[in-house]
This record gives structure tokens, C-alpha cells and sequence, in this order.
């Protein structure tokens, strides 16, 4: 790094503490709330995605895809997100795998199980072993996003399906008398409409989603939590340039201002938003923009 | 259009089976990073100690390509048996009930003795005693007549569970708390120390017996020509190279 920080031992105060900051490792602290902050910029419009699909599925008048959109969001959204989190990652990586090794290796005669060992053939190992260190890691980011996703995807689901049916009756059978199929009437009038009532419901949706990153750390990936612990744990001189006490409180109490601050820009945004979309609708929020203007 | 796909995908399988079979003895070392001076995270970020420089040295030994990976100590085994690294080298003693789950090679560190330090020499051997969970410390302590084990996930925190008073002391191993009790002058070793476990190896699959023989045979001869030895003898002050 900087020049004055090869000899870390011989400065003080403000120099030491700006060495200290600039260490590798801290550079890497600082990298993982990117890390952070694109899981929740790909995570959020994935759950979305998952819980339209969902709550889709679950309006459905073909009997199977209901039960598959209903079966989702009730069994998802039932099992603790952390027991979720060990098992789904495992089990997630374990079913590409095996599915790899019937596709790659067909002449492959030793058990994939064999006692507590998961063994595949080298060539559907994912990724192969032989890959470098970003790409394992860039897989256990993708296992996090998808594992992300399908947990909120089915809390989305429901407040989805909630604000579907809010949608004002009158609406539906205004479009079916304008003669528009139920496709038409679903995308051009109800999907429009019903985000003013999901709203409410998907920003506390984003709200946990935040506060849920640390879960991160659970599926091995280096996040925040895991840096901050690592960097404020005591350090010995004897393998440290920068030896000191247990200073988690500071990286950890960092960590609760960083958390504030995300929450706080969120709900200035979601406010904003929640201004725009209604709009104009028949809602009292909409209603008192109405009387404002009037 | 169709068949452009098909072909691409075509490629990409034997390029990928291609690649695999080129290195095919790519070795993923998981460590625990947080447990000096065998292994911890230095101011780079980067695995450091006595077994990132001895794990390379048996790579270079038994002509392996290594790559490190660091995970927590909590899951550190399931992950070895799902695959996702080849070994555990993470100063990890070898014992009968973690031999049922994996295999070891022979140990490239003698058994050490555990150590219990206090903020004063007042303990008796029993009290509050924190251990890292899943460690051998740990199921030690809670045989213990009269201690009561308080678990931390990472070494780190039994230290400062002792120092801030939650526990009446912390049971780990000797080596890894000499170097903290010589520098802190609030902690001591406190009581008598104890021998657990058998010396400490390197964790591989059960089914990987390829690879065990392989590490075996390196270990082996880096004893031999005093490899280990001088790397003990570097790492751990004022021990002497036992091979």
C-alpha cells in the first residue's frame, strides 16, 4: 500500500490508524459491501420475479399450477429461513452435480454416496476443482442469490396475491364487459393496479431482505459480518503489523451505522415511490392527493 | 439456429472435460483462517502460518496444484465430505469419533497439550470454562465435574469471552495460547494442563484413498529431510522439531 506503512511499528496516531485502514485485508472488508450491495440489486428484482410467478401460479384456474404457486409460498415461507439457508445450499449444489455426473460420466460404477461422502466424477464437480478461487466463489454467490430469492420469492408471492385480490371487483368486470380476455383484463388492468396495494407489503418485504444479508456468512461467502469479525478480533504482534485488542465493538457498532443509514435511504425512496403509484387511484392515499390538488 | 446451439453446447462439454483432465490434481486446501500460528488470515487478507507454508510444501512435494479456501470451523467437515475442498488442514487433532467421518493422514504435528488460561491464578479447575464448539477442548470441559462449557464459534472469541469476564477461563491448545498469554499481561495458564487427542493430520474423504497415500508419502519425506522440523521449530517458539 502507501509507502510510510512498511514499518507500521514505528508510527503513531493518525499515520498508524490510516496505515491500519489501508491494510489488505481491510481493502477486502471494504470490497465486501459491494459484495453486499449487489446481492441486494440482483436478490430484489429475482424474489420478484419468483413471487409474480408465484403469485401467478397460485391464481391460476389450472388446478396443478395452483397447488404449485399455493404449495410454495405455504411450505417456503413455513420452514426457518436459517434451516432453510443449510439446508437448500447443500442440497441445491449436490442435485446440479448429480445431475452433471448422469449427463458427463454414464460409465461411471462407483456409488455417488458412499457412506457421509458425496463423490462425483472430477468433470461434474461444480465448479471443477480445477477452477480458480473467483469462480467457486462467484457460484456460492449465485447458490446465495437463488436461495435468496426463492425465500423472499414466496413471501413476495403472498403479498402479491394479496394485492391481486384488492384490486377492486368493479375493475374486472369493466374490462370483461369492454369484451377483453382474461388475459388482457389480468395484464392490462389488474397487474397495473395492483402494485399500489403491494407496496406496503414488498418495501417491508426489501426492509428484511437487507437485515437478512448477514445470512451471507452462513453459505461461506466472505461478507461484512465476517470481515468485521475477522478484522476486530484481538491481534498478536507475532502475526500482525498491527496488533490491538478486541475492537468488534467498533467494526460491529460500523456495521449497525451502515445498516441505518441503507434502511433510511430505503424508506425515503419507497415513500417516494408509494407517492407516485398512488396516483390517481382509488385508494385514501390517492384520495387525499386528489383533495390536495383540488 | 438449433443446431448452432447443440454444437456450442457440444464444445463447451468437451472444453470443460478437456480442462478438467489437464489438471486434474487440483487440490482444494479448506482451512479455518482464524486459529495463529497454524493458520490465520494475515494483514493481506491471505492464509498464513505453519500450514499454509507446510501445506505448500507437501504440494510441492507430491506435485499437487493447491489452492486455498478458507470456511468455519462449525462446518468445516460437512464441507469436505460434500466436496467442496479435498482436505482440512486446520490444525484439526486426529480423533476416534472425527475418524468415523473422515479419514487422516499421519499427523505432521505431535500431540499438544491443552492449556486452560485465566485472568488469575485463583482457578481451580472448575467454573464457567470457554471452548470453541466442535473441538476437542469442548467435549472435554463438559466431562468436567463441575465446569460449566460455554461454546464460541471462532478461537477468538473464547479469549475475549476470559477477558471480559464471561468465563472464569478458556481451554484451548497450549500452542495456539502461548503466543497470547506472552503478549497480554492480563491472561496466565492457570491449572493443569491435559492430553487430548493424537496428534494433529490432515482431514481427506474417506473415499479419496488416492489422495491420502499421496499426502502421506509427503509428510513423510518432508520429516525425513527436516522439513517439518524446521517449520515447527519457526512457527512455535521454543519447541523442538519432535521428527
Amino acid at each position: 500500500m502507501l509507502e510510510v506503512c512498511d514499518d507500521p511499528q514505528a508510527l503513531a496516531g493518525v499515520q498508524w490508524l490510516t496505515c491500519y485502514l489501508t491494510s489488505g485485508k481491510h481493502l477486502l472488508f471494504y470490497q465486501s459491501f459491494g459484495t453486499v450491495m449487489l446481492l441486494l440489486l440482483v436478490t430484489a428484482p429475482v424474489s420478484l420475479a419468483f413471487g409474480f410467478a408465484g403469485a401467478g401460479a397460485a391464481r391460476s384456474r389450472v388446478a396443478p399450477l395452483r397447488w404449485l404457486g399455493k404449495g410454495y409460498t405455504s411450505i417456503v415461507r413455513g420452514v426457518p429461513d436459517i434451516a432453510f439457508f443449510l439446508f437448500f445450499v447443500i442440497a441445491l449444489d449436490q442435485a446440479f452435480e448429480w445431475l452433471r455426473h448422469q449427463v458427463k460420466c454414464p460409465d461411471w460404477d462407483a456409488p455417488i454416496r458412499q457412506g457421509s461422502d458425496f463423490v462425483v466424477c472430477a468433470q461434474a464437480k461444480l465448479p471443477l476443482s480445477s477452477s480458480p478461487q473467483w469462480v467457486h466463489e462467484s457460484y456460492g454467490f449465485a447458490l446465495a442469490v437463488l436461495t435468496f430469492a426463492i425465500v423472499f420469492g414466496a413471501f413476495a408471492a403472498n403479498v402479491l396475491y394479496g394485492a391481486m385480490r384488492s384490486v377492486p371487483r368493479a375493475q374486472m368486470e369493466t374490462a370483461e364487459a369492454y369484451g377483453m380476455t382474461h388475459r388482457q383484463a389480468y395484464w392490462r388492468i389488474l397487474v397495473p393496479q395492483m402494485w399500489v396495494y403491494a407496496l406496503p407489503g414488498l418495501s417491508n418485504l426489501w426492509m428484511i431482505l437487507i437485515k437478512a444479508t448477514p445470512l451471507l456468512f452462513l453459505l461461506g461467502v466472505e461478507d461484512i459480518v465476517y470481515w468485521a469479525r475477522e478484522l476486530g478480533g484481538s491481534k498478536t504482534a507475532r502475526f500482525s503489523d498491527f496488533p490491538h485488542g478486541d475492537w468488534r465493538m467498533y467494526y460491529f457498532g460500523a456495521l449497525l451505522v451502515f445498516y441505518l443509514l441503507l434502511t433510511r435511504v430505503s424508506e425515503v425512496v419507497l415513500d417516494r415511490l408509494m407517492a407516485r403509484l398512488s396516483h390517481g387511484q382509488a385508494t385514501a392515499a390517492g384520495e387525499a392527493q386528489r383533495k390536495a390538488t383540488a | 439456429m438449433k443446431k448452432l446451439i447443440l454444437t456450442a453446447a457440444a464444445l463447451a462439454l468437451t472444453a470443460g472435460t478437456a480442462m478438467a483432465e489437464s489438471h486434474a490434481m487440483t487440490v482444494r486446501m479448506g482451512t479455518e483462517g482464524a486459529y495463529p500460528p497454524f493458520n490465520f488470515l494475515n494483514d493481506d487478507g491471505e492464509v498464513d502460518g505453519f500450514e499454509r507454508e507446510l501445506g505448500d510444501a507437501i504440494c510441492e512435494t507430491a506435485e499437487l496444484t493447491c489452492e486455498w479456501v478458507t470456511n468455519e470451523w462449525d462446518s468445516i467437515i460437512p464441507n469436505l465430505v460434500s466436496s467442496n475442498y479435498d482436505t482440512i488442514i486446520a490444525g484439526m487433532s486426529i480423533t476416534d469419533e472425527r475418524d468415523e467421518v473422515i479419514d487422516f493422514t499421519e499427523a505432521y504435528f505431535p500431540p499438544d497439550p491443552s492449556s486452560f488460561v485465566a485472568t488469575s491464578d485463583a482457578f481451580d479447575g472448575t467454573g464457567v470454562i470457554a471452548a470453541q464448539t466442535g473441538t476437542i477442548q469442548a467435549s472435554h470441559v463438559a466431562s468436567i465435574e463441575g465446569a460449566q462449557l460455554i461454546e464460541f464459534a471462532t478461537p477468538d472469541e473464547t479469549i475475549a469471552a476470559v477477558k471480559n469476564g464471561e468465563a472464569d477461563a478458556v481451554l484451548a491448545d497450549k500452542s495456539f495460547l502461548e503466543p497470547i498469554v506472552a503478549e497480554d499481561g492480563d491472561l496466565m495458564f492457570a491449572g493443569e494442563d491435559v492430553m487430548l487427542g493424537g496428534g494433529i493430520g490432515i482431514g481427506v474423504r474417506e473415499s479419496d484413498t488416492e489422495l491420502k497415500d499421496k499426502l502421506d508419502a509427503a509428510i513423510a519425506s518432508l520429516k525425513e529431510d527436516g522439513t517439518v522440523n524446521e517449520l515447527i521449530e519457526k512457527w512455535f517458539d521454543g519447541m523442538e522439531g519432535p521428527y
